[in-house]
C-alpha cells in the first residue's frame, strides 16, 4: 500500500516535470526539469517493483549506511571542488583558460566560481557535516537515527540539491547572491531537505539514552537551525514565471545587501564555524583519547559565539551605503567575537595537554591539531580585518581570499580530513587505515599548500590595497586598476600552485580511503561484534 | 630549571558520552580578561560612534563621526588646495596649458589619473587601444588630434545619443541593406586592402575595385582613401585598422558597417578634469 502511494506521487512528479520541460522558458530550468524526470522516473520504477513486498524487519543498531555514503560523497565532492578551484585560480592568471572559443560561456570564470564555492562549502563541507553529525549524534545519544529512512532522504535529497545547483550555475541560472546562487525552486527543495535533516537530528537527540546532550550536538543543532533561518530569509523572492528559473529578490538596494551579508557571514559563522566545531568537539577528544579541557569554557564560548556571530554581517559592507550605525555594530560585534571564537581553539588544543607526545606518532591527530591552529589564526585575522581602518586596506583585495582560504582549507578542510581518517576504519570495520604514511604525506601536501596559498594572497592583497590608495603629492591616483592586475600576475600563479598541492593531498586521501574500504594491505576486515546496538 | 609543582589533576563533570568526558577546568583567566576588555572597548566605541538605531535615525555618538562627512572632508581639502590650479587650467587656452609653468605638470598628472580611472577600460592603461578601441598614442586620428579636437571628443563623446553635441556619422551597411552584392563586397575588400598596401591585387581587379570605391566609398573616405576627419571617416591608406585588416574583417565592415561609441564625459567629469585629460592624451605621442 505504502509503495503504491509513493509510486502514484512519483508518477505525478514525473508528469509535472514533463510539463515543465515543455513550457520551460530557459535552458537551466529545462535541464533541471529533465533531471527531475530521470530521478523521479527511476524511483517510480523502483517503487513499482517493491509493490507486494513484505515490509523489511526494523533494524535496531546504529544507522551507519547513510554515514558511509556521506563519507564517500564528502571525498568525491571535495576532489571536485578542489579541482574546479585550481582551474579557476589558473583562469585568473591565464584568461584563455576560460575556453570561450570552444565552450562558449559555460566554463568561464563567472560560472565556475560559484561552482567552486558551492562545491567546497555545501557539497564537501555540507556532506561532511551531515555525515559526521549523524555519526556523532548516534554515538553520544546512544540511539539510532530518528525517522527510519528519512536520513536516506536527507542524503539523496541533498545530493540532488548539489547537482541542481551546480548544473544551474553552468547553464546560467543564478540569483547572483554570493553563496546563495541557486534559483527559487532549488531553494525550495533545499528547504524541504533541511527540515527533514532537522527532524532526524532533533528526533535522535529527543530519544537519547544519555541524560545530557553532548556539547558537539549543541553546535550541530545551532548550525542546522540557524542555516534554516538564514536560507529561507535570504532567498525570499518572487519567480518571474513558474516555468522559468529567474526570480526577483524581495529586498532591494542596501537592505538587499545587508540581508545578503547577514546570510553570507553567518554561512561562515554557523555552517563553517559552529558546525565544524561540533565535529571538533567529538573527533579531537576521541582521537586523542583525552577528556575535553573545560566544560565551563564550552558553555560560555558556545553561547557567546551564537549570540555574537549573527550581528557581524555588516563588516562586509564597510564604507558603503550601509548606515554608519550598522557599520559600527558590525565592527564591535566582530571584535568582541574574537575570544568566543578562540574558546573553541583553547578547548581543542588544551584537550591535548598531557598527550602532546601523540602528535609524534599519530598523523591523524596532527591533521586535527593543525586544523585547530588554522582555526585560531583565521578567527584572529577575521576580527582584525573587521576593524574599519584595517578593512579600508583589505576590502576587495586578495587578502580577503587568503583569509577565507586559511579558514576553509586550514580549518574546515583539515578537520574534515581528520574526521574522515577517524571514521573510515570504524564505518567499514577495518583494523586500521590502509596507510598512515600516506596520511602523513597528505598532511604535508595540504599544509604546504595552505601556506603557499595564504601567503601569496597576503602579499597580493596588501600590494593591491596599497596600490589602489596610492596618491601623488597633488592628490591624484597613481595606479590604474589594470596596473594592479598586472602586478599580481606572479602571485596568481603561486596561489594556483598552492591549490595544486592541496588538491594532490586530497587525491592521496581518496586513494588511502579507497584502499581502506576495499580492505587492502593492513586494512584487514575486523572480526565482527564491533557495532554496539543502540536499542 | 626548577621543577614546577605537579598540577592537581582536575575532576571531570562525571558524564561520559561514547567514552568522551569533560574536565571541570575553570575559564582561562587571560581568556576571560581579554573577553571583558573587548566588551569594555565595544561599549566605549558604541558611545563614541553612531551605533544604536532609534525610531528616527540613530544615536550620533559623542565624536559626531560620519563616514560621508569624513570622505567629503578629504575631498574638500584636496580641492581647496588645488583650486587655484584648476581655475587657472580653466582660464588658459587649451594649447597653452601643457607649456604653462604653474599648471603644466599638474594637468598632466591629473589627466593621467582621469585617464586611468575612466578611459583605460577601453583604450588600455597604456592608451594603446585594442580591437574596436582606437589607439591614442599614434597620429592616426579619426576625429582629429589637436587639443581642441581631443577636448571635443572627450567632452561630447562619439555617437553618444544622450549628448546633443556628440560627434556623429554613420557608415552605411552596404551588404546588410542590399546596396552591394557579396561579390562586389569581396572586390571592394581586396581593393581597400591593396590601398593600405597589405595585399597586392591584379590590375583588372584593381580597376573594378576602384570603380566600386568611387561610387560607394569616396564620398566619405576621399578619392584617395585618406579619410575625412570631419566625418570621422578613417584613413584607409595606412596600415592601422581599428576592426582588423584581414579579408573577413574587411568584408564584415563593408557588409554591416561599424559605428563605435564613446560616452560624453561633460557632466560626469569637471571642466578642469576634461582639460587635464586632453593635455595628457595630447602628450602621448600623436598630438597635433
Amino acid at each position: 500500500m505504502q509503495h503504491m502511494v509513493k509510486a502514484i506521487v512519483l508518477a505525478a512528479i514525473v508528469l509535472a516535470a514533463a510539463i515543465a520541460t515543455n513550457f520551460a522558458r530557459d535552458l537551466a530550468y529545462q535541464v533541471h526539469a529533465i533531471i527531475i524526470i530521470l530521478v523521479a522516473g527511476y524511483l517510480f520504477i523502483r517503487e513499482i517493483g517493491k509493490i507486494g513486498d513484505k515490509p523489511l524487519p526494523v533494524e535496531t543498531g546504529y544507522m551507519d549506511g547513510v554515514i558511509r555514503a556521506g563519507v564517500i560523497a564528502t571525498v568525491f565532492w571535495g576532489l571536485t571542488g578542489f579541482t574546479v578551484g585550481v582551474w579557476i585560480a589558473f583562469q585568473l592568471a591565464f584568461p584563455s583558460l576560460n575556453l570561450t572559443e570552444w565552450t562558449g560561456p559555460y566554463l568561464n570564470f563567472g560560472r565556475l566560481r560559484p561552482l567552486h564555492t558551492s562545491a567546497v562549502i555545501f557539497a564537501f563541507g555540507g556532506n561532511a557535516l551531515i555525515a559526521t553529525s549523524f555519526y556523532v549524534v548516534q554515538r553520544t545519544s546512544a540511539a539510532r537515527l530518528f525517522g527510519g529512512n528519512l536520513a536516506w532522504f536527507v542524503f539523496w535529497g541533498y545530493q540532488l540539491f548539489i547537482v541542481l545547483a551546480a548544473t544551474g550555475y553552468l547553464l546560467g541560472g543564478t540569483q547572483s547572491k554570493e553563496y546563495a546562487e541557486p534559483e527559487w525552486y532549488v531553494d525550495i527543495w533545499l528547504t524541504i531537505v533541511w527540515v527533514a535533516y532537522l527532524v532526524v537530528f532533533a528526533g535522535t537527540i529527543y530519544k537519547r539514552k544519555e541524560p545530557h546532550i553532548y556539547v558537539a550536538n549543541w553546535f550541530y543543532l545551532a548550525f542546522i537551525l540557524t542555516i534554516a533561518m538564514l536560507h529561507i530569509i535570504n532567498n525570499l523572492s518572487v519567480p518571474v514565471s513558474i516555468f522559468g528559473s529567474k526570480s526577483v529578490s524581495m529586498f532591494a538596494g542596501v537592505q538587499d545587501a545587508m540581508v545578503q551579508w547577514w546570510y553570507g557571514h553567518n554561512a561562515v559563522g554557523f555552517f563553517l564555524t559552529a558546525g565544524f566545531l561540533g565535529m571538533m568537539y567529538y573527533f579531537v577528544p576521541k582521537q586523542a583519547n583525552r577528556p575535553v579541557y573545560s566544560y565551563k569554557l564550552s558553555i560560555v564560548h558556545f553561547w557567546a559565539l551564537i549570540f555574537l556571530y549573527i550581528w557581524a554581517g555588516p563588516h562586509h559592507l564597510f564604507y558603503t551605503a550601509l548606515p554608519d550605525w550598522a557599520q559600527t555594530l558590525g565592527m564591535v560585534m566582530s571584535v568582541v567575537l574574537w575570544m568566543p571564537s578562540w574558546g573553541g581553539m583553547i578547548n581543542g588544543l588544551m584537550t591535548l595537554s598531557g598527550a602532546w607526545d601523540k602528535l609524534r606518532t599519530d598523523p591523524v591527530l596532527r591533521i586535527m591539531v593543525v586544523s585547530i591552529a588554522f582555526y585560531g589564526m583565521s578567527t584572529f585575522e577575521g576580527p582584525m580585518m573587521a576593524i574599519k581602518a584595517v578593512n579600508s586596506l583589505s576590502h576587495y583585495t586578495d587578502w580577503t581570499i587568503g583569509h577565507v582560504h586559511s579558514g576553509a582549507l586550514g580549518w574546515n578542510g583539515m578537520i574534515t580530513f581528520g574526521a574522515i581518517y577517524f571514521l573510515v576504519p570504524r564505518l567499514w570495520s577495518r583494523e586500521r587505515l590502509y596507510s598512515l604514511k600516506l596520511v602523513n604525506t597528505h598532511f604535508w601536501l595540504a599544509t604546504i599548500g595552505i601556506v603557499i596559498y595564504a601567503s601569496s594572497m597576503w602579499v597580493s592583497g596588501i600590494m593591491e590595497g596599497l596600490m589602489w590608495r596610492e596618491v601623488d603629492a597633488q592628490g591624484f591616483l597613481v595606479n590604474a586598476f589594470a596596473d594592479t592586475v598586472a602586478a599580481k600576475f606572479p602571485l596568481m600563479i603561486i596561489r594556483g600552485i598552492g591549490g595544486l598541492f592541496y588538491l594532490t593531498g586530497g587525491i592521496v586521501m581518496a586513494y588511502n580511503v579507497w584502499k581502506t574500504i576495499t580492505g587492502a594491505g593492513a586494512a584487514k576486515p575486523k572480526q565482527a561484534t564491533n557495532a554496539i546496538p543502540a536499542e | 630549571m626548577a621543577k614546577k609543582p605537579e598540577k592537581k589533576q582536575p575532576s571531570t563533570t562525571g558524564h561520559s558520552w561514547d567514552g568522551v568526558e569533560e574536565y571541570n577546568n575553570p575559564l582561562p583567566r587571560w581568556w576571560l580578561i581579554t573577553f571583558y576588555l573587548t566588551i569594555i572597548w565595544a561599549i566605549g566605541y558604541v558611545i563614541a560612534y553612531p551605533a544604536i538605531p532609534l525610531i528616527n535615525g540613530a544615536t550620533p555618538g559623542l565624536l559626531g563621526y560620519s563616514s560621508r562627512a569624513e570622505v567629503q572632508k578629504d575631498i574638500d581639502e584636496v580641492n581647496l588646495r588645488n583650486a587655484p590650479l584648476t581655475e587657472r587650467i580653466n582660464d588658459l587656452e587649451l594649447a597653452a596649458i601643457a607649456g604653462d609653468e604653474q599648471v603644466g605638470e599638474f594637468a598632466f598628472n591629473g589627466g593621467k589619473a582621469v585617464f586611468q580611472t575612466f578611459c583605460a577600460q577601453c583604450h588600455g592603461s597604456g592608451a594603446g587601444g585594442s580591437l574596436g578601441y582606437p589607439s591614442l598614442i599614434d597620429d592616426d586620428w579619426l576625429w582629429g588630434g589637436t587639443v581642441e579636437d581631443i577636448y571635443e571628443s572627450i567632452s561630447s563623446g562619439i555617437r553618444d545619443e544622450s549628448n546633443d553635441y556628440t560627434r556623429f556619422s554613420s557608415m552605411p551597411a552596404f551588404g546588410a541593406d542590399g546596396m552591394l552584392g557579396k561579390e562586389e563586397i569581396g572586390i571592394l575588400a581586396s581593393y581597400v586592402s591593396a590601398l593600405s598596401g597589405i595585399n597586392g591585387a591584379g590590375e583588372a581587379e584593381l580597376a573594378a575595385g576602384q570603380e566600386l570605391y568611387l561610387q560607394s566609398c569616396a564620398a566619405c573616405h576621399g578619392d584617395n582613401g585618406t579619410g575625412d576627419r570631419f566625418l570621422g571617416a578613417p584613413d584607409l591608406t595606412d596600415a592601422i585598422w581599428l576592426y582588423g585588416s584581414d579579408m573577413a574583417a574587411l568584408s564584415e565592415t563593408i557588409t554591416n558597417a561599424r559605428a563605435g561609441v564613446m560616452p560624453a564625459w561633460s557632466g560626469r567629469l569637471s571642466e578642469s578634469q576634461i582639460r587635464q585629460a586632453t593635455v595628457y592624451i595630447h602628450s602621448l605621442g600623436g598630438g597635433e
